[in-house]
């Protein structure tokens, strides 16, 4: 029994003297498990296997632990190795040995340099501190340092050194100091107060010596330095304190260099036909854009070109993000001084902005009566430049006109409310006026402080009124015009606020009366001009503009709900028509009441209205009051009339004396209205309804008003619109409808199962297989721990068995040893009892 | 009976003069007085005399007084009840003192009668309401206290001749009394009075317009127009519970508390009204309220049939209205009108889209329409016939009539081929439509296609634009729902694309304004100057 043991740890002594590959190549060792079939492709692990290995192997772990835990059973002491990583196998052993090194480090690391934040260890040269002796405080351990290290690299690059000898006798000299301590407490006190005392004077005296010492020997250096360039570094420490300067210098040029601003690469100075072209090409693109937003294309970037540039403008295209949304390169510049400021800005503009049409409409109020004192100041004026003209040359107005423009004054501040602006323009001539109002955009311009933007916006809302009035006051309109449009381009936003208000009052008012009497009057100038202002403004071509759609819509309100009652009527409606073939001018897109309010029109002029071919539309009426306001009372003014342009004043008030004279306006409203039916029929010559939007004008002009009956430019008129009503075409392509893109077929992706393998669950789901392969898993994991217990509990065993028997064979021997003794005992005893007999 | 009453006024012109107060207290003494005792009896000359004077507030507080002092009187019974004698008959007859002095009363109350219901044809207002009101109080004084003999069982006291009496005041022929009428309103809203007044206007109406042979009064009418229509119908019979005079006995059997009866007045009243020849602003104003407080409360509604359909013969916006009394009778009391759509087809002209009652008419429109049974050909023609029209439209106008012309085709998918009609080898043809052709077969709709629409994407309202766009692929099965738009206006419109521009830059014209007339293609330049 017990010889089992014996020879397997014989067996394991064998194999680990054996190399692995001897332990391989031994057929013994060897165990080859039998296929039952070969099958091609699959690699096969465990054909080959080493049980003598493995089983050693297993009962060496065994050994290891259980063994020991065995042993440990029953007890309640144990030892425990609480080294740091003792029992982490996975550790590799050097750096278990590094990591301890560390930690030991860490827990000796001074507490006080807890906040140290860069963990440099203090540098010591001999126990001093080097920081400290890079201070100079002590000469002479910095003369020692430096010396030290000089013969430090001496030694280390050729060549030996008094180190040793030097260095022991510093040390003596601190030996000897520590020696005299040994005295009574209170002398050493009394000594130690004096000693700092010396120490502190001879410091002092030490430190100002250094000090001369350090300065000659710059200066000495400086005289050999030239010299000493190829000199090995054996030369003396006076090399290494001269670095200092010569750094000092280099950062300064360093940094000199750093700061220095960088050389920019300026712009080339482009050449005139550069110039050229990037103007059509800015032109181009924003032409683009207005038949993008025509075509009504919803803007995909809003950052949509802006069409004004500052002239400081850098053209880097720098914009920041965050105002792409709605401003201006002015904004940006705003932001860019301070960001706070635009916050109070916008603020302040929602407030200027409602204040601004509260004035409004005070000033609204306020209008007639003003227009009324500025015609006759316009009058005045107007008498004083015509006596004036003749009187003088061209040459002298141009001098005056200098001598004028330096006499102005360069900054003026931005006029508040509306008679501010009066008083500042009031007294001076057209183009100085205008230089007023350049030179007051300039020096407020909105990058140039705070609240300057504020103050031009109020300054658009007062312009803005200001134009209405401006009408009357001629001189003006010119100046606001371009005035207005700069301002618009510099804040759209206001601008656009502005406008919409107007607009919604006026059509607000409209609607008003129209639900009191079911009809409203014409509008009245100023909202005609302001009408004219937005079209200037704002692109009129735009599928949908937040100022120009409401316009339009005011125009077409105005044309469809105000009955023409008088000439003047008539006048209002013909500037509205006007206005309105100039909105759809560019786009070309249809306005039915125009159409309709021009048959009207043209209606009016119809002598005979019995057996009509045609029919009018509301607000005209077939027959009744104010249905011949255009027909002329004679005849025979057609040859005396001749074309001239119509004042836009007569929309208010109409003075015609005589009949010949309304049979002339008559005409003129007549002449107009013709030629804005041409201008439609050539707009609108490409809609395929074309011959039956005009067929009423056709029959009008072809059976009630005969050319005959007109004069000469009228017939013209007359004559082209009927040639190109005849020259539409009237043939059409059926209606179909938009060709599509064929939807193609539903395809049908075909269902890929992952695994083909025969034998195996197919077709399950993933979560199945999952189950499937980790039950598998477990019991074969099951089955492993089931054998290894087994296998331990055999090892336990045998262990037990193997105490047992030692135990046993133990005791037979101390019996035997027992035995044995007592038998010599007894021997003995028995010779001695022998011997007695004897 | 005047006769006395004048004399007394011209022996005292000077009593008049004094100051109102003084005399309003006076007169309110003097009805004490005559309340008191008997010996004061001749007061009431004094009463009436205040009664006529030329100062308005005189007038008003002697109507006061006398309201007072009648109704009292007639509380008391102290007038005389029944047939009633001459005066000086009476005096000089032998009747008690009592008896005379009841006859010497109701002789005053009569007379006083009189001059109130003269003075509801005086110029101020204040004195005309307050004689409606004194009057309205005796006919309710009197219907509690009858002056006539109820002996008579079947007779219901209620006093008619008085309610008679101010319903042909009230229906001036030459002034206008709409705010007195709105006044008379509230008495209306007693079953009674409404019953009595429905029937006296009835009787009124024939006396009038007879006598005018059958020529338009206009005053007259419209009075009579406000108040028949400021007359509000129960619509049930337990509403009727409002009563002036309360009857004792056989208070059910009392016409005037029967619905039936109530809407056969209503409706004679009506009729009779209707029958003769109007102005055509009151076809216009019946013809609004017809369909909603007019034919519910009518007992037989199919006798509005020749009402309705003469006014839809009219043409013009007077057949608009016409519609929608024709529908209720249509849809809910079987009517069969010959010709209908085609009426409906030609009422179709550019008017439509400017007059007040679009809404109304496309609503209605959209209801005839909604039937599946209709020919293809008569709902191409609708189709076509609007597309064409709206070639004049304002954008209110235009969105509702795309939508409806969309659901027109949704209904009818073989009108589709007004917008779809692939089978033709793309060559162009002319329009073959027939505009003023009235019969919708003949029209040749279906052979033409809505250019027109096509034509409306060139239109310069954006949403307007978008919607034509919708004829470029097939139409989605969903009907447009129109009842939103049908009431849009201009305004509404503007104010949607005011509302709009929230956080969006706004596009501005690039090329550079410099003189305020110039721009835009010059055209305003052209043909005006600034000065």
């Amino acid at each position: 029994m017990g010889k089992a043991p014996k020879k397997r740890s014989l067996a394991d002594k064998v194999r680990k003297t054996k190399t692995s590959s001897e332990i391989k190549n031994n057929p013994f060792e060897v165990k080859i498990n039998r296929k039952k079939f070969d099958i091609l492709g699959r690699k096969t692990k465990h054909d080959v296997g080493l049980p003598g290995v493995s089983r050693s192997k297993a009962i060496n772990k065994r050994k290891e632990t259980l063994l020991k835990e065995y042993k440990q059973k029953n007890k309640s002491n144990k030892f425990i190795d609480r080294r740091f990583g003792e029992y982490d196998t996975k550790m590799a052993p050097d750096d278990k040995i590094l990591q301890r090194f560390a930690m030991e480090r860490q827990r000796v690391h001074d507490k006080k340099d807890v906040y140290n934040l860069n963990e440099e260890e203090e540098l010591t040269h001999y126990g001093q501190s080097l920081a400290e002796i890079e201070k100079f405080n002590d000469i002479s351990w910095y003369i020692i340092f430096l010396s030290h290290l000089a013969e430090l690299t001496a030694s280390h690059f050729g060549g030996g050194g008094g180190l040793l000898r030097r260095k022991t006798a510093g040390e003596q000299q601190q030996e000897d100091e520590g020696s005299q301590r040994a005295k009574s407490r209170q002398e050493l006190i009394e000594e130690l107060i004096q000693k700092s005392k010396q120490e502190k004077r001879e410091r002092q005296v030490q430190r100002e010596e250094a000090q001369e010492l350090t300065e000659k020997l710059d200066q000495e250096w400086k005289s050999i330095q030239t010299l000493m360039v190829k000199k090995t570094p054996k030369a003396e420490h006076g090399d290494k304190k001269e670095e200092k300067p010569k750094l000092d210098e280099y950062d300064m040029m360093v940094r000199e260099l750093g700061f220095e601003m960088k050389a920019q690469p300026s712009e080339k100075m482009k050449t005139p036909e550069e110039l050229a072209r990037e103007e059509r090409e800015k032109l181009q693109k924003l032409e683009a854009d207005r038949l993008r937003r025509m075509m009504g294309d919803e803007v995909g970037g809003s950052a949509q070109s802006q069409t004004h540039l500052s002239a400081d403008d850098l053209n880097d295209g720098f914009i920041l993000d965050r105002d792409d949304k709605k401003t201006l390169s002015y904004h940006v510049r705003d932001k860019e001084e301070s960001g706070v400021e635009e916050e109070d800005g916008d603020e302040d503009n929602a407030e200027e902005e409602e204040g601004g049409s509260t004035e409004e409409d005070e000033d609204g109020h306020s209008d007639l009566d003003s227009e009324q004192e500025s015609e006759d100041e316009d009058r005045i004026q107007e008498n004083k430049e015509t006596n004036a003209k003749p009187q003088k040359s061209k040459e002298e107005m141009k001098a005056q006109q200098e001598a004028a423009k330096a006499e102005l004054p360069y900054t003026f501040t931005v006029p508040e409310t509306f008679n501010d602006l009066k008083d500042l323009l009031h007294g001076h001539t057209p183009d100085n006026q205008r230089l007023i109002v350049a030179r007051t955009q300039k020096c407020n311009h909105p990058s140039l402080g705070v609240g300057n933007k504020l103050k031009l916006q109020v300054q658009y809302i007062i312009e803005t009124v200001w134009l209405s009035v401006g009408v009357h006051w001629r001189t003006a309109h010119t100046v606001s015009t371009e005035k207005l449009y700069a301002l618009c381009q510099m804040f759209p936003e206001a601008a656009c606020n502005v406008m919409q208000n107007v607009l919604r009052d006026a059509g607000h008012s409209v609607e008003e009366v129209l639900e009191v009497k079911g009809h409203a009057a014409f509008p009245t100038l100023d909202m005609l001009i302001y009408l004219k202002v937005t079209a200037l403004l704002f692109p009129t071509s735009d599928f949908r503009h937040p100022v120009t759609t409401p316009a339009l819509l005011y125009i077409s309100q105005a044309l469809t709900k105000c009955p023409v009652r008088s000439l003047q009527d008539v006048m209002a409606a013909l500037v509205l028509c006007c206005l309105a073939v100039e909105y759809v001018s560019i786009s070309k897109r249809f306005l039915p009441e125009l159409i309709n309010f021009l048959a009207g029109t043209l209606h009016l002029a119809v002598q005979d209205k019995t057996s009509l071919g045609y029919s009018v539309v509301p607000p005209f009426r077939p027959t009744g009051r104010n249905s011949n306001l255009l027909v002329l009372s004679d005849s025979e003014s057609c040859k005396s009339w001749s074309k001239k342009s119509l004042p836009l004043s007569a929309t208010q008030h109409l003075e015609l004396k005589n009949d010949t004279d309304r049979d002339n306006h008559r005409l003129m409203c007549l002449f107009t209205c013709l030629d804005l039916v041409k201008r439609c029929c050539l707009l609108y010559k490409d809609l395929p309804s074309f011959p039956h939007i005009f067929q009423p004008i056709r029959m009008l002009l072809s059976k009630h008003l005969l050319a005959q009956t007109l004069p000469e430019p009228l017939q013209e008129l007359h004559g082209e619109i009927l040639e190109v009503i005849r020259s539409a075409p009237v043939t059409h392509r059926l209606l179909v409808f938009d060709k599509k893109k064929p939807i193609p077929l539903k395809l049908l992706t075909p269902k890929i199962v992952e695994v083909l393998d025969y034998g195996k669950k197919r077709g399950s789901t993933r979560e199945e297989r999952e189950r499937e392969r980790l039950k598998h898993k477990h019991k074969k994991e099951f089955k492993g721990a089931l054998r290894e217990i087994r296998k331990d509990t055999r090892f336990l065993a045998r262990e037990k068995l193997n105490e047992v028997m030692n135990r046993d064979a133990e005791r037979k021997r101390k019996v035997k040893e027992l035995f044995g003794s007592l038998a010599t005992q007894e021997g003995e005893w028995k010779a001695l009892k022998r011997k007695k007999r004897k | 009976m005047m006769a006395p009453a004048k004399k007394r006024n011209v022996s005292s012109v000077k009593s008049t003069q004094i100051n109102v107060k003084t005399a309003k207290i006076d007169l309110s003494c003097k009805v004490e007085s005559i309340l008191k005792s008997r010996k004061h009896a001749n007061d009431v000359f004094d009463i009436l005399e205040f009664l006529q004077s030329e100062k308005e507030k005189d007038v008003v507080s002697a109507v006061s007084v006398c309201s007072k002092l009648f109704c009292t009187l007639l509380e008391r019974k102290e007038l005389f009840m029944g047939k009633l004698l001459g005066e000086e008959e009476a005096l000089s007859g032998k009747c008690s003192a009592e008896e005379k002095y009841r006859i010497f009363m109701r002789h005053r109350y009569n007379s006083c009668v009189e001059m109130l219901l003269e003075h509801l044809s005086h110029e101020g207002y204040s004195v005309k309401e307050s004689a409606l009101c004194c009057l309205m109080k005796f006919a309710a004084a009197e219907g509690q206290h009858p002056l006539e003999d109820l002996d008579w069982s079947e007779h219901y006291s209620f006093p008619r001749e008085l309610i008679q009496a101010v319903v042909e005041r009230l229906l001036s022929k030459s002034t206008d009394n709409s705010l007195l009428i709105s006044r008379f309103q509230e008495f209306l809203e007693m079953e009674d009075v409404r019953y009595y007044v429905m029937s006296s206007i009835r009787e009124n109406v024939g006396k009038v317009m007879d006598k005018s042979k059958g020529a338009v009064v206009p005053i007259y009418q419209n009075n009579l127009f406000t108040l028949m229509s400021s007359i509000s119908m129960p619509s049930q019979e337990s509403e009727l519970s409002n009563f002036m005079v309360k009857q004792e006995a056989k208070h059910e059997d009392w016409k005037a508390a029967k619905l039936n009866e109530h809407k056969r007045v209503f409706e004679r009243m009506w009729l009779g009204f209707l029958k003769y020849k109007l102005p055509s602003s009151m076809y216009k104003k019946v013809l609004v309220i017809l369909h909603e407080s007019i034919l519910p409360h009518m007992s037989k509604p199919t006798l509005m049939i020749d009402f309705l359909t003469a006014a839809y013969e009219v043409g013009g916006a007077i057949s608009l209205l016409a519609l929608n009394g024709l529908f209720v009778l249509i849809h809910q009391h079987n009517l069969d009108y010959p010709d209908f759509y085609k009426k409906l087809y030609n009422l179709l002209d550019p008017s439509i889209f400017h007059v007040k009652y679009r809404a109304r008419f496309f609503y209605l429109a959209n209801l005839f329409l909604s039937s599946s049974h209709l020919p293809v050909y008569l709902v191409a023609a609708f189709a076509k016939r609007l597309a064409r029209l709206a070639l004049t439209a304002p954008p209110s106008a235009l969105l509702v009539v795309l939508p409806f012309i969309y659901n027109l085709i949704r209904r009818h998918p073989s009108c589709r081929v007004l917008i779809h009609k692939p089978n033709t080898d793309g060559e162009p043809v002319e329009d073959l439509y027939v505009m003023d052709e009235e019969d919708p077969a003949q029209c040749r709709a279906l052979e033409s296609s809505l250019w027109e629409i096509k034509t409306l994407q060139k239109h310069y309202y954006p949403d307007v634009a978008k919607a034509a766009m919708l004829i470029n692929t097939p139409l989605s099965e969903q009907e447009d729902d129109i009842s939103e738009m049908l009431e849009i206006t201009t305004y509404e419109l503007m104010e949607r694309d005011l509302k709009q521009t929230q956080n969006k830059s706004i596009p501005l014209e690039f090329e550079t304004a410099t003189q305020l007339l110039k721009g835009g293609g010059d055209v305003l330049g052209q043909h005006f100057c600034l000065n």
